[in-house]
Protein backbone atom coordinates (compact mmCIF):
# COMPACT_ATOMS: atom_id res chain seq x y z
CA UNK A 1 0.00 0.00 0.00
CA UNK A 2 1.53 3.73 -1.46
CA UNK A 3 1.98 6.00 1.50
CA UNK A 4 -0.30 9.00 0.83
CA UNK A 5 0.56 12.50 2.58
CA UNK A 6 -2.40 12.30 5.18
CA UNK A 7 -4.54 15.15 5.28
CA UNK A 8 -3.83 18.05 8.51
CA UNK A 9 -5.87 20.06 10.19
CA UNK A 10 -5.85 23.63 9.69
CA UNK A 11 -2.31 25.18 10.88
CA UNK A 12 -2.26 28.75 12.23
CA UNK A 13 1.69 28.83 12.88
CA UNK A 14 3.21 27.14 10.03
CA UNK A 15 1.86 28.81 7.20
CA UNK A 16 1.69 31.95 5.71
CA UNK A 17 -1.68 33.07 6.00
CA UNK A 18 -0.93 36.83 4.62
CA UNK A 19 0.12 35.96 1.28
CA UNK A 20 -1.93 32.94 0.65
CA UNK A 21 -6.13 32.48 0.46
CA UNK A 22 -6.31 28.69 0.65
CA UNK A 23 -4.99 28.43 4.51
CA UNK A 24 -6.70 31.80 5.56
CA UNK A 25 -10.24 30.77 4.14
CA UNK A 26 -9.74 27.37 5.92
CA UNK A 27 -8.73 28.52 8.93
CA UNK A 28 -11.85 31.31 8.95
CA UNK A 29 -14.49 28.64 8.17
CA UNK A 30 -13.15 27.12 12.01
CA UNK A 31 -13.19 30.68 13.42
CA UNK A 32 -16.59 31.50 12.38
CA UNK A 33 -17.80 28.49 13.49
CA UNK A 34 -16.59 28.67 17.07
CA UNK A 35 -17.78 32.07 16.90
CA UNK A 36 -21.43 31.32 16.13
CA UNK A 37 -20.91 28.66 18.57
CA UNK A 38 -20.01 30.58 21.27
CA UNK A 39 -20.86 34.02 20.94
CA UNK A 40 -23.68 33.84 18.00
CA UNK A 41 -25.98 31.68 19.76
CA UNK A 42 -25.85 33.40 22.41
CA UNK A 43 -27.93 36.58 21.17
CA UNK A 44 -30.53 34.41 19.73
CA UNK A 45 -30.96 32.95 23.39
CA UNK A 46 -30.73 36.44 24.64
CA UNK A 47 -33.56 37.52 22.13
CA UNK A 48 -35.92 34.21 23.01
CA UNK A 49 -35.06 34.51 26.53
CA UNK A 50 -35.94 38.20 26.91
CA UNK A 51 -39.42 37.39 25.18
CA UNK A 52 -40.09 34.60 27.48
CA UNK A 53 -39.63 36.70 30.44
CA UNK A 54 -42.10 39.14 29.29
CA UNK A 55 -42.86 42.59 27.55
CA UNK A 56 -40.01 45.05 30.04
CA UNK A 57 -37.36 42.86 29.02
CA UNK A 58 -38.87 41.69 25.40
CA UNK A 59 -38.65 45.92 25.05
CA UNK A 60 -34.97 46.40 26.33
CA UNK A 61 -33.65 43.47 24.12
CA UNK A 62 -36.02 44.95 20.79
CA UNK A 63 -34.39 48.73 21.76
CA UNK A 64 -31.31 47.00 22.10
CA UNK A 65 -31.01 45.61 19.14
CA UNK A 66 -32.32 48.65 17.12
CA UNK A 67 -29.27 50.57 18.57
CA UNK A 68 -26.17 51.69 16.63
CA UNK A 69 -24.10 48.94 18.75
CA UNK A 70 -27.12 46.23 18.16
CA UNK A 71 -26.86 46.82 14.55
CA UNK A 72 -23.18 46.57 14.77
CA UNK A 73 -23.05 43.24 16.26
CA UNK A 74 -26.39 42.51 14.01
CA UNK A 75 -23.94 43.36 10.83
CA UNK A 76 -20.83 41.18 12.49
CA UNK A 77 -23.95 38.01 13.52
CA UNK A 78 -24.72 38.16 9.53
CA UNK A 79 -21.49 38.10 8.15
CA UNK A 80 -19.57 35.53 10.16
CA UNK A 81 -22.95 33.05 9.64
CA UNK A 82 -22.46 33.69 6.08
CA UNK A 83 -19.36 32.86 5.75
CA UNK A 84 -19.69 29.86 7.51
CA UNK A 85 -22.40 28.10 5.73
CA UNK A 86 -21.41 29.42 2.06
CA UNK A 87 -18.15 27.93 2.96
CA UNK A 88 -19.80 25.33 4.36
CA UNK A 89 -21.86 24.44 1.08
CA UNK A 90 -17.95 24.82 -0.35
CA UNK A 91 -16.68 21.91 2.07
CA UNK A 92 -19.80 20.21 0.89
CA UNK A 93 -18.98 20.58 -3.07
CA UNK A 94 -15.15 19.34 -1.47
CA UNK A 95 -16.74 16.02 -0.21
CA UNK A 96 -18.56 14.90 -3.63
CA UNK A 97 -14.79 14.98 -4.58
CA UNK A 98 -15.41 18.36 -7.28
CA UNK A 99 -13.08 21.31 -7.22
CA UNK A 100 -10.69 19.26 -5.10
CA UNK A 101 -7.23 21.07 -7.17
CA UNK A 102 -5.47 24.30 -6.52
CA UNK A 103 -7.69 25.80 -9.55
CA UNK A 104 -10.54 24.70 -7.77
CA UNK A 105 -9.89 26.11 -4.73
CA UNK A 106 -8.38 29.15 -5.96
CA UNK A 107 -12.14 29.18 -7.90
CA UNK A 108 -14.58 28.27 -5.09
CA UNK A 109 -12.99 30.62 -2.63
CA UNK A 110 -13.83 33.55 -5.10
CA UNK A 111 -16.83 32.42 -6.04
CA UNK A 112 -17.99 31.60 -1.94
CA UNK A 113 -16.33 35.65 -0.64
CA UNK A 114 -18.96 37.25 -3.26
CA UNK A 115 -21.40 35.08 -2.40
CA UNK A 116 -20.68 36.53 1.39
CA UNK A 117 -20.88 39.76 0.10
CA UNK A 118 -24.15 39.57 -2.05
CA UNK A 119 -26.28 37.80 0.94
CA UNK A 120 -24.85 40.08 3.35
CA UNK A 121 -25.88 42.94 1.24
CA UNK A 122 -28.72 41.58 0.56
CA UNK A 123 -29.89 40.64 4.55
CA UNK A 124 -29.42 44.40 5.39
CA UNK A 125 -30.94 45.88 2.37
CA UNK A 126 -34.17 43.59 2.86
CA UNK A 127 -34.23 44.48 6.74
CA UNK A 128 -33.48 48.18 6.60
CA UNK A 129 -36.34 48.73 3.54
CA UNK A 130 -38.83 46.50 6.09
CA UNK A 131 -37.48 48.89 8.85
CA UNK A 132 -37.65 52.11 7.51
CA UNK B 1 5.17 -3.41 13.24
CA UNK B 2 4.85 -2.33 9.51
CA UNK B 3 1.56 -2.96 9.64
CA UNK B 4 0.97 0.46 7.59
CA UNK B 5 3.45 -0.75 4.93
CA UNK B 6 1.15 -3.46 3.97
CA UNK B 7 2.68 -6.77 5.67
CA UNK B 8 -0.37 -7.07 7.22
CA UNK B 9 -4.15 -9.17 6.57
CA UNK B 10 -5.80 -6.22 7.89
CA UNK B 11 -7.64 -3.57 5.57
CA UNK B 12 -6.21 -0.15 4.92
CA UNK B 13 -9.50 0.79 6.55
CA UNK B 14 -8.87 -1.47 9.83
CA UNK B 15 -5.96 0.22 10.38
CA UNK B 16 -6.16 3.84 9.70
CA UNK B 17 -9.60 3.21 12.25
CA UNK B 18 -9.07 5.23 15.49
CA UNK B 19 -5.47 6.83 14.39
CA UNK B 20 -7.27 10.47 14.32
CA UNK B 21 -7.04 12.83 16.97
CA UNK B 22 -10.71 11.45 17.78
CA UNK B 23 -8.94 8.43 18.74
CA UNK B 24 -12.04 6.59 17.69
CA UNK B 25 -14.28 5.84 14.48
CA UNK B 26 -15.34 9.19 13.24
CA UNK B 27 -17.46 8.88 10.40
CA UNK B 28 -20.76 8.66 11.95
CA UNK B 29 -19.59 12.06 13.61
CA UNK B 30 -18.51 13.29 10.30
CA UNK B 31 -21.92 12.47 8.61
CA UNK B 32 -23.85 14.19 11.37
CA UNK B 33 -22.05 17.70 11.24
CA UNK B 34 -22.48 17.29 7.76
CA UNK B 35 -26.08 16.88 7.88
CA UNK B 36 -26.79 19.13 10.52
CA UNK B 37 -25.03 21.43 8.43
CA UNK B 38 -27.33 20.99 5.28
CA UNK B 39 -30.46 21.19 7.96
CA UNK B 40 -29.07 24.80 8.78
CA UNK B 41 -29.06 26.80 5.79
CA UNK B 42 -32.97 26.56 5.12
CA UNK B 43 -33.27 26.86 8.34
CA UNK B 44 -30.71 29.61 9.17
CA UNK B 45 -31.93 31.87 6.23
CA UNK B 46 -35.58 31.28 7.92
CA UNK B 47 -34.53 32.80 10.94
CA UNK B 48 -32.62 35.72 9.41
CA UNK B 49 -35.45 36.59 6.85
CA UNK B 50 -38.96 35.36 8.52
CA UNK B 51 -38.27 35.65 12.36
CA UNK B 52 -35.46 38.42 12.90
CA UNK B 53 -36.41 40.61 9.80
CA UNK B 54 -40.37 40.13 10.51
CA UNK B 55 -40.62 40.97 13.90
CA UNK B 56 -38.29 43.90 13.85
CA UNK B 57 -39.54 46.35 16.60
CA UNK B 58 -42.80 44.52 17.11
CA UNK B 59 -43.96 44.47 20.67
CA UNK B 60 -44.08 41.64 23.05
CA UNK B 61 -47.73 40.40 22.28
CA UNK B 62 -46.91 40.38 18.79
CA UNK B 63 -44.08 38.70 19.02
CA UNK B 64 -46.33 36.24 21.08
CA UNK B 65 -49.14 35.78 18.58
CA UNK B 66 -46.33 35.19 15.97
CA UNK B 67 -44.42 31.86 18.00
CA UNK B 68 -47.94 30.95 18.66
CA UNK B 69 -48.00 30.19 15.10
CA UNK B 70 -47.26 26.18 15.58
CA UNK B 71 -45.15 26.29 12.38
CA UNK B 72 -43.17 28.98 13.65
CA UNK B 73 -42.68 27.62 16.92
CA UNK B 74 -41.29 24.28 15.10
CA UNK B 75 -39.16 25.75 12.95
CA UNK B 76 -37.82 28.04 15.48
CA UNK B 77 -36.96 24.93 17.98
CA UNK B 78 -35.79 22.76 15.13
CA UNK B 79 -33.22 25.85 14.28
CA UNK B 80 -32.27 25.65 18.25
CA UNK B 81 -31.23 22.26 17.71
CA UNK B 82 -30.06 22.03 14.74
CA UNK B 83 -27.50 24.48 15.75
CA UNK B 84 -26.71 23.79 18.82
CA UNK B 85 -25.76 20.13 17.65
CA UNK B 86 -23.97 21.10 14.56
CA UNK B 87 -22.23 23.86 17.15
CA UNK B 88 -21.38 21.15 19.43
CA UNK B 89 -19.71 18.47 16.83
CA UNK B 90 -17.52 21.10 14.97
CA UNK B 91 -16.27 22.94 18.37
CA UNK B 92 -15.56 19.08 19.55
CA UNK B 93 -13.35 18.29 16.26
CA UNK B 94 -11.72 21.96 17.10
CA UNK B 95 -10.65 21.19 20.61
CA UNK B 96 -9.43 17.38 19.61
CA UNK B 97 -7.33 18.82 16.63
CA UNK B 98 -5.80 21.78 18.88
CA UNK B 99 -6.21 20.43 22.34
CA UNK B 100 -2.84 18.19 23.01
CA UNK B 101 -3.17 17.23 26.70
CA UNK B 102 -5.55 14.27 26.95
CA UNK B 103 -6.83 15.81 30.57
CA UNK B 104 -7.74 19.14 29.45
CA UNK B 105 -9.34 18.04 26.42
CA UNK B 106 -11.98 15.71 28.13
CA UNK B 107 -12.65 18.72 30.26
CA UNK B 108 -13.53 21.29 27.75
CA UNK B 109 -15.49 18.62 25.08
CA UNK B 110 -17.41 17.57 28.46
CA UNK B 111 -18.00 21.30 29.08
CA UNK B 112 -18.98 22.05 25.61
CA UNK B 113 -21.84 18.97 25.45
CA UNK B 114 -22.73 20.82 28.40
CA UNK B 115 -23.35 24.39 26.91
CA UNK B 116 -25.01 22.50 23.95
CA UNK B 117 -27.37 20.55 26.17
CA UNK B 118 -28.22 24.02 28.07
CA UNK B 119 -28.68 26.26 25.24
CA UNK B 120 -30.67 24.14 23.35
CA UNK B 121 -32.93 23.04 26.38
CA UNK B 122 -33.29 27.07 27.94
CA UNK B 123 -33.82 28.35 24.07
CA UNK B 124 -36.67 25.40 23.23
CA UNK B 125 -38.35 26.22 26.97
CA UNK B 126 -38.08 29.70 26.01
CA UNK B 127 -39.86 29.44 22.51
CA UNK B 128 -42.38 26.74 24.40
CA UNK B 129 -43.39 29.77 27.26
CA UNK B 130 -43.80 31.80 24.71
CA UNK B 131 -46.03 29.59 22.17
CA UNK B 132 -48.16 28.47 25.20
CA UNK B 133 -48.60 32.12 26.64
CA UNK B 134 -47.05 31.75 30.04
Amino acid sequence: MPTHERPLSPHLQVYKLHRKIAPALSISHRITGMLMFCLGTLFVILWLGAAAYGPESFATAQALFASPLGYLVLFGWTVVLFYHMTNGIRHLVWDTGCQVSIAGVRRTGLTMLAAVVALTALVWIVGLAVAL
Amino acid sequence: MSSAKGNTMRSALGVARGRGSAKTGAADHWFAERIGGIALVPLALWFIFGAVIGNQGVDHATFQAWMGQPLNATLMILFILAAFHHGALGAIVVQEDYIHAPAVKHVTVLLTKLFAIAGALFGTVCVLTLAFGG
